[in-house]
Order: structure tokens, then C-alpha cells, then sequence
């Protein structure tokens, strides 16, 4: 993992430091509240409609055991014992007090971490692929990549009152777990001809009110001009993007607007009059980031372990979690874990602080002090060894951890909505647990297999609800909240967005389309098709009629 | 109210053009008309909107003692990317941010060129000098280094340090 240097920690004190003094001119009177908005969203300081929320960055999703403990912390100390882990891989506390933000930045400040950038008009905290430096299919280890970003991109002088957000996600993989193609800019590690090591980046992908897929900008940016474009890159949104409209100055709309080949042209341009390689950040640099993320040492462990393969044999409910929350590891013997933070009936990626410490021991015990946040609000414990899965099934399981439901239908991806969210115009938390509920029957759900539900509680989409495989977006009718279905959206390298089905439901009438929906999945699928695929292979009309059908039903 | 990194200045530009005037501040669209009336003044500045095109104002770089950029708002951030455009352009003279900005952008503004900031009364009023001077000097250090004086920015002390430290294990 990365540490910080003397340079980093100076950093992020003088960030808290200048956080107080901005609180100090605010109250003063120095700074009007327009004024003093974006200074302190760019703290991750939001209000909410009860209280402010403190949204702390997770760079590229890694935490250590220490970081997660200080986490639980101030859960306690300053929250109601718990927090809420988001689609980008940030943790949020929903009920801190203003006053208290400074002492929380200093506690965080003490373990490495900040609300830098987390909301605002910036390039905001840089996602990655949870499994990075772990799964196979990688090229390589995109978080060090992540983490120059990161740096670079912190209180950039020029581009931190940009049209609008804007975000990066990375994943040096084969397979995209990190949802490139919905965001600003999507980078992958890749290999040209010549067997070097370069990035693709992809821009104009985003969620919200307007859902785009980001499209490719460049194939090829060698590594040591990585910086370099993206200053070209940002420069021309920054001068281009709309700002006469909020709802039309997210990247993608410039993108739309004037095609991809010009915002490349004008880009390239820009790229053209810069000096090119090694100016913003010297190969060095990204050496020196890069030796923090050597692998753990690994012990030299056989591939198959017969007290493991022993246990699952001897423990159904076991092999269960096994096959739904274990990812392979590229080292011999070893498993990345994925502890589902969506327990039946419980809002998806809440932890308790009590839940936090023993993720943290376990993970200090069996995964090398580390552990993953996943844009699926679940967390991960990357380096296992197969031997000690077991009795991390059981320590999990007295925490509340051990739900099987990893990817499944229950595994449910959902934003605060009108419960916290002071934008929202509907719930979403009580509609993921409904349909918990619905589908709680673990066999059934292994049954049904692969398939993502995604619930925003308005248009902003923080919910991913469009690459759902099946979407619901909460919305207002008249004073009711009305939830629009969509169907076959994805996040993945095949990312699509998903087609509305028909009129909006009320909230009551939510599981039981859903459930009508995996009938005619179920109906037709052929040997070994997944949900996704079969939506692929019958297009839409079946569903359709199902869920039309149901409405018709309910009139 | 105008000042730079040293604090208060006296403005010796006016926006309205006689005939005494050692410096002129004019519009894009008199500039021209202005250059050539004023031939070998050194004293022509031009104020323009952050909608400008930095190849519109390329051919008069070399004449221009000095630039005023609008920032009709403080969170409109494009006037920071003009003045950027412009150092790299060549542009030596004067750079000048006109409008509400705030003071937490102050070091913003020098990182990305501007010399100084012109202040509407108003934000002037509620934002005192020392404000400024102390929110320009909040940061020991940050990241960016085309974006920080040559050695200044925390990648280049990073290797000023290791270098030092390579240095000292050699000499003990
Ligand atoms: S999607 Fe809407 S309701 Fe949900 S968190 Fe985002 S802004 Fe709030």
C-alpha cells in the first residue's frame, strides 16, 4: 500500500489547517455561504436533509487495518457507530456535526486519509478495479497509476473549479470491475505491439439525467506522458465544457456536442504545445509509488488445499459463500474474499464500527492488512490463503458478514435516496430491502445466479441504476413516488444502458414485477445463461410484455 | 482594491482612454486601433472575457504590457486555464485576474500565471490584505510541477531529499 511521505503528510495537515481557517472566515463573515459552499463540498463536507455528511475518500478503494479501525472510530465517536461504504468506494457518515469536521480531518490526517476532493466542481477521488494486483487478467497493477493521479489531481491549481465534476476510474484488467465506461475518464492499463506498457483512455462516459457511455480518446498514451495529456485533456474541458447549464456541463456533453474526432482533435492540439514527457511527473516518481504496491510476500502454497475442498464438502451452506464470494488470486493457494455488506433487510453497504474493527482483524490476520472497497459497496479481502478461509467464514458469520449473496440478486446496489439524500425524489433503501426480502431464499437466489440490481432515488444516478442489469429509479408523480424499470444495463467492458420497460410502479408493486421479470429469464434461458446474456439473446419484448402485463394486472 | 504576492498595489491602468494616461487598460476589440495610435507605448493593456481564444490575442503578445482576464464568478475556473494557455504562449508581461475571486484562490492564480488580482469593492471589503497573504501560504508545498516555480513543487523536493540524503550517506 501506499504510505505517506513526509511531503504527503505536510500535505494533507495544511489541507485540515486551511479547512479551519475557511470555517473561521465563514463564520467571520469573511466568506459569504456561496463562497464558502464549494470549500467546503471540496472537504466532502455536504448537507443533507437532516444534518451535514462527511464523505472521506478511499483512493482507489484501499484501506489499511489501521485506516479501517480509525474509520470505526469516528463512527462512534462522532456518527451513530456506523457508516456507509458508496459506489465510489468512499465511506459516508451521515450525522457528523460541522463543528466536528475539523477534529474529523486531523483523526483522519493521523492515519493517511482525507475528504480531499470527494464532492465539488474537481477531479474527484480515483476508483480502481477491486481485485488490482490480484487478478489475473491484468496487465498490471493500475493502482499506482491511481495514486499519481491522485497527487497530481490534488488542489490543482487550474482545474479545481471546473463546469462541473468530474471522474476516473482505472483497472489495468481484461475484464472492467471498476465501470470505466460510466465515467469522465476511464483509463486500462494496456500493452501495444511493441510489448509496452501504456493506457487507454476512454472519456465522456457518465450516469446522471443524461447516461452516456464513455468512448475512446486515445489507444495508446505512453506511461511517462500519462500527466501531460491529461493536462491537455482537462484544459480543453475546463475551457470548452458548458457552463451555462448545469445539467449540460458533465464531459460528456462537450463530447456529444461537438463528436468525438473534434474534442480528440482539440485535445491532441493542446497535447501538441505541451512540452510532452517528463514534465509533470518523471518515471521516477511513478517508481518510487510504484514499489509501495509490491505484492505481499506470498507463501509457495499448493493450488488445492484438501482441508478446504474437505470443508465445503462437509459444509453446504459453506461451499455456498465459497463459490459466490471468492475471486481467484493469481498467487498459488490464495483467494480474494469479498465480504457482502448486504445483508438481508439491512441498507446496502452500511458497516457498524463494531462490524469495521472486525474487518480489520480479520484482515490484519489474514489478508496482510489490507482490504478493498468494492463500487459495489462491499468489501474485500485480497490475499487469503485458502487454508484460513474457513475460519474467516466463521468470524464473519458471528460479525453479521458472512450473507452469500456476492453478485446475486440481493446483492443490491443502492444510493441513499430520500432517507438521507436532500436531491432525491424517492427511496431507495426501503426498495432494496423489499426486495431483499422477496428473494431471501439463498437457493433460489444461487438459482436465478448473476444479476445486478441498481436503485437511484432520483435522476442523478448515484446508484448506477442505468448499468443495472435490472435499473429502478425512483422518481415523483403527482406527490408519489413512481419507479421506472429498466432492463439490460451493464458496467461491465460491455457496458450498455439499460431500456425503460414501461410507465412507472408505486413502491409496493416494485418486487413483484422484478420477480415477474426473472420469470421469463427463467422460462427461457438456455444451459448455463446468465441473466444478462439471455436479455441480450431475447431482446426486450418479453420482458416488456411480462412487466406490462403486471401493470395491467394492477390497473 | 489590487494587489499581488507582496500585498497592495497601486493601479496605474485606466479603463478610459484620454490622452495623459501612462497606461491604458482597452477591450479586445480596440486593441488594435490602440497599438497603433500608441506605437512604442509600453503601457497597453487589454482586458478580456474568459470566452477569449488565447490564438486571438497570440499576435499581439509581444506588445501587450498587460492581460486582464474576467472571472465573471469565482467558481468559473476558466479564466485559470487562459492565463496557463497564455504563459505557455510566451506571454511575459503582466497578468491580471479581474472579479470576485476569493482568497483560497489566490495561490491558484499565481500557480497558473496571474500576477495579480483586481477586486470588486464588495469581496475587497470582506477580505482583507492579510487574508490573502495568508491563504497564498497555506500550502508548504503541492504536487504540480508545471504548475510550480522549477524545484518548488513537492515531486522536486521529494528528490531534492533523496539526493540530500544520498549525499549525506556518501560524505559519512
Ligand atoms: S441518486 Fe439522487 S437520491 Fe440518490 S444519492 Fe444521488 S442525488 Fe441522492
Amino acid at each position: 500500500m501506499y504510505r505517506y511521505d513526509e511531503f504527503d503528510e505536510a500535505f494533507v495537515r495544511d489541507r485540515v489547517a486551511q479547512f479551519r481557517t475557511q470555517v473561521e472566515r465563514r463564520l467571520s463573515g469573511a466568506l459569504t455561504d456561496d463562497e464558502f459552499k464549494p470549500l467546503r463540498l471540496k472537504n466532502g463536507v455536504y448537507l443533507q436533509l437532516h444534518a451535514y455528511m462527511l464523505r472521506i475518500a478511499v483512493p482507489y478503494g484501499t484501506l489499511s487495518s489501521r485506516q479501517l479501525r480509525q474509520l470505526a472510530l469516528i463512527g462512534e465517536k462522532y456518527d451513530r457507530g456506523y457508516g456507509h461504504f458508496t459506489t465510489r468506494q468512499n465511506l459516508q457518515f451521515n450525522w457528523p456535526k460541522l463543528r466536528d469536521v475539523p477534529e474529523i480531518l486531523d483523526l483522519l490526517a493521523d492515519v493517511e486519509m482525507h475528504c480531499i476532493q470527494t464532492s465539488g466542481n474537481c477531479i474527484r477521488n480515483v476508483t480502481a478495479d477491486q481485485f488490482a494486483g490480484v487478478a489475473a487478467d491484468e496487465v498490471e497493477d493500475p493502482r499506482p497509476v491511481a495514486e499519481l493521479i491522485r497527487q497530481w489531481s490534488s488542489l490543482h491549481p487550474e482545474f479545481d473549479y471546473l463546469p462541473r465534476k468530474f471522474k476516473i476510474a482505472v483497472t489495468g484488467a481484461q475484464h472492467d470491475r471498476a465501470a470505466i465506461l460510466a465515467h469522465d475518464i476511464g483509463l486500462r492499463v494496456v500493452m501495444n505491439a511493441a510489448g509496452e506498457i501504456g493506457y487507454e483512455l476512454m472519456v465522456g462516459g457518465g450516469l446522471g439525467r443524461t447516461p452516456m457511455i464513455g468512448k475512446v480518446v486515445r489507444e495508446f498514451v505512453p506511461k511517462d506522458q500519462l500527466l501531460t495529456y491529461l493536462e491537455a485533456l482537462m484544459r480543453v474541458y475546463n475551457l470548452e465544457g458548458r457552463r451555462d447549464n448545469k445539467y449540460k456541463a458533465r464531459v460528456k456533453i462537450l463530447v456529444h456536442e461537438i463528436g468525438i474526432e473534434e474534442f480528440r482533435a482539440r485535445v491532441e492540439a493542446e497535447f501538441a504545445m505541451l512540452d510532452g514527457p517528463s514534465i509533470p511527473a518523471d518515471t521516477e516518481e511513478l517508481a518510487r509509488i510504484t514499489a509501495y504496491f509490491a505484492p505481499p510476500a506470498y507463501e509457495k502454497l499448493p493450488a488445492i488445499i484438501p482441508a478446504f475442498e474437505a470443508a465445503k464438502r462437509a459444509n453446504p451452506a459453506f461451499a455456498a459463500w465459497v463459490e459466490s464470494n471468492t475471486f481467484p488470486h493469481r498467487a498459488p493457494g490464495y483467494t480474494a474474499l469479498t465480504i457482502s455488506l448486504k445483508p438481508i433487510g439491512k441498507a446496502p453497504g452500511d458497516a457498524t464500527s463494531e462490524q469495521m474493527r472486525v474487518v480489520a482483524d480479520l484482515a490484519e490476520r489474514y489478508s496482510h492488512a489490507e482490504i478493498r472497497v468494492t463500487h459495489h459497496q462491499n468489501l474485500v479481502l485480497p490475499h487469503v490463503k485458502q487454508a484460513d478461509i474457513f475460519a474467516l467464514w466463521q468470524a464473519l458469520g458471528e460479525a453479521g458478514l458472512a450473507e452469500a449473496n456476492v453478485g446475486l440478486i440481493t446483492d443490491i446496489i443502492s444510493c441513499p435516496g430520500l432517507d438521507y439524500c436532500a436531491l432525491a425524489t424517492a427511496r431507495s433503501i426501503p426498495i432494496a430491502q423489499s426486495l431483499q426480502k422477496r428473494f431471501a431464499d439463498l437457493s433460489r437466489q444461487r438459482d436465478i445466479g448473476p444479476l445486478n440490481v441498481k436503485i437511484s432515488g432520483c435522476i442523478n444516478a448515484c446508484g448506477h441504476h442505468h448499468v443495472g442489469h435490472i435499473g429502478i429509479l425512483g422518481l415523483e408523480k403527482r406527490g408519489e413516488e413512481s419507479y421506472q424499470i429498466t432492463l439490460g444495463g451493464d458496467a461491465t467492458e460491455n457496458a450498455a444502458i439499460g431500456e425503460i420497460l414501461g410507465p412507472g410502479i408505486v413502491a409496493e408493486e416494485v418486487p413483484a414485477a422484478i420477480e415477474r421479470l426473472v420469470g421469463v429469464y427463467l422460462a427461457h434461458r438456455k444451459d448455463g445463461e446468465t441473466f444478462i446474456e439471455a436479455v441480450r439473446r431475447l431482446g426486450l419484448a418479453p420482458f416488456k410484455a411480462a412487466f406490462l402485463q403486471e401493470a395491467a394486472d394492477a390497473a | 482594491m489590487l494587489l499581488d504576492r507582496d500585498g497592495l498595489k497601486a493601479d496605474l491602468y485606466r479603463r478610459t482612454v484620454g490622452h495623459n494616461e501612462s497606461h491604458v487598460l482597452v477591450p479586445l476589440a480596440d486593441i488594435e486601433a490602440t497599438l497603433a495610435a500608441r506605437a512604442g507605448n509600453r503601457g497597453i493593456g487589454v482586458e478580456v472575457a474568459n470566452t477569449t481564444k488565447v490564438a486571438d490575442l497570440a499576435p499581439h503578445l509581444d506588445s501587450l504590457a498587460l492581460i486582464a482576464i474576467a472571472f465573471p464568478s469565482f467558481s468559473d475556473g476558466r479564466g485559470f486555464s487562459i492565463a496557463k494557455s497564455l504563459r505557455n504562449a510566451g506571454f511575459r508581461g503582466t497578468l491580471r485576474a479581474v472579479g470576485p475571486l476569493i482568497a483560497d484562490q489566490f495561490a491558484y492564480a499565481l500557480a497558473c500565471g496571474f500576477d495579480e488580482v483586481e477586486l470588486p469593492a464588495e469581496s475587497a471589503a470582506r477580505q482583507p490584505i492579510e487574508i490573502w497573504l495568508a491563504a497564498a501560504r497555506a500550502f508548504r508545498a503541492t504536487y504540480q510541477r508545471n504548475h510550480n516555480p522549477a524545484g518548488a513543487s513537492i515531486l522536486d523536493r521529494r528528490w531534492a531529499a533523496k539526493l540530500g540524503a544520498a549525499k549525506l550517506g556518501a560524505a559519512e
